[in-house]
């Protein structure tokens, strides 16, 4: 089974981001680092995939979830 | 079943939580998350111990304290009831599990207030936000409304004027915030203060494109055209769970004594959840050492 495509959309500042990604490193899996705030065109990637603005936005393989939700990380991380 | 229940990871949750642990409770941590209001702050200041802290660093500190001690932990989920039972207390997640305890310490903190106002729930995540710290770097470049008065809503307008475009800061009454802030804000070139004026409406078809506001002293009405929304308007006690079963005030703050006894027996409640005068993190820990030991008092008279 391959790896999974992991992207977190996230701002500097965002606390739930930081912990999202520290899961994600605790776990060894890699994950793109996406800062919206440095990126227009990655910002509307965020909004258009999520229909929304709030971060993070975690994206796997293609499906997404807006905010730290360990138990759906841990479902399609197959944790 | 458990000794003890702790609802709320946060500062108070998480400091009766390891003394709880050294006192050889059988203890269970049930919360949605692992640092509550904490989480939204950046700079602390005022932590014993730390000259400057970051919130989630500080949190991950208590975390790695309460890991040193053996308890359980269900992280993820908040209590959607509690109700008491013959052994003491049935807890109820909101994912459906049961859990049942002799004692419960409730230290749920606080929530962001709502302005309901319609616009607001559709536009939430789409130029609504409550956070400004999370947010607030997405707004760069744009025009933003950060609604409020106290110190919260100053530091997000603080921060706002510095990335934004233009900053309407909205709120019913006089700036009530620390006047350090208020002058920091005011040299801003970019930042109109709309005092006694209330939001009426967010409107945006897709996203957030402008918000209406009423001039409180002349009735008159204004649309402002920005792409978010700063709601900073105060905090609401979680409270909800007990509010059947415990006396509350009329903040819907739960009611304790110095011993953070809430008035049923058994049932006690640490932190900004409780009519404590201070909603301080250094006051959450103390308030959720002083509800262990409580508990555990109790538990040894029974």
């Amino acid at each position: 089974m391959s790896a999974k495509v992991v992207k977190v959309y996230s701002t500097p500042t965002c606390p739930y981001c930081k912990m999202a990604k520290k899961f994600l490193e605790t776990n060894k899996i890699p994950y793109h680092d996406l800062n919206v705030a440095g990126d227009k065109a990655v910002l509307e990637e965020m909004i258009h995939k999520s229909g929304q603005m709030g971060v993070p936005v975690i994206d796997v393989d293609g499906e997404f979830v807006v905010g730290f939700n360990q138990a759906w990380l841990k479902e399609k991380l197959g944790l | 079943m458990y000794d003890l229940i702790i609802v709320g990871g946060g500062p108070a949750g998480m400091t009766a939580a390891v003394y709880a642990a050294r006192k050889r409770l059988n203890t269970l941590l049930l919360s949605k998350d692992v640092g509550g209001q904490v989480l939204w702050t950046m700079g602390v200041e005022n932590y014993m111990g730390y000259q400057y802290i970051e919130g989630p660093e500080l949190m991950q500190k208590f975390e790695e304290q309460v890991k040193q001690f053996p308890l359980d932990q269900k992280i993820g989920q908040g209590a959607s009831t509690l109700s008491r039972v013959d052994v003491g207390f049935e807890v109820r997640a909101e994912g459906g599990e049961s859990y049942q305890a002799r004692a419960v310490i409730v230290a749920t903190g606080k929530r962001p207030r709502q302005l309901n106002v319609p616009g607001e729930e559709r536009l939430k995540g789409r130029g609504v936000t409550y956070c400004a710290i999370c947010d607030g770097p997405i707004f760069a470049g744009e025009k933003v409304a950060v609604i409020g008065g106290g110190n919260s809503a100053l530091e997000a307008a603080y921060d706002m004027v510095k990335i934004g475009d233009h900053v309407y800061l909205v709120s019913t009454t006089p700036l009530t915030g620390d006047q350090v802030l208020i002058e920091k804000v005011k040299e801003a070139s970019n930042l109109t203060t709309l005092l006694e004026h209330e939001v009426l409406s967010i409107e945006g078809s897709n996203r957030v494109e402008s918000l209406t506001v009423r001039d409180l002293k002349t009735g008159a009405e204004k649309k402002l055209e920005v792409g978010g929304v700063f709601v900073e308007i105060g905090l609401i006690p979680n409270s909800d769970v007990v509010r059947d079963i415990v006396k509350l005030n009329r903040l819907g703050e739960i009611e304790v004594n110095c011993a953070c006894e809430t008035g049923v027996p058994g049932l006690f409640a640490a932190g900004d959840v409780t009519n404590v005068p201070e909603k301080q993190i250094v006051v959450a820990a103390g308030e959720g050492a002083k509800a262990a030991l409580a508990a555990h008092k109790y538990l040894q008279r029974l």
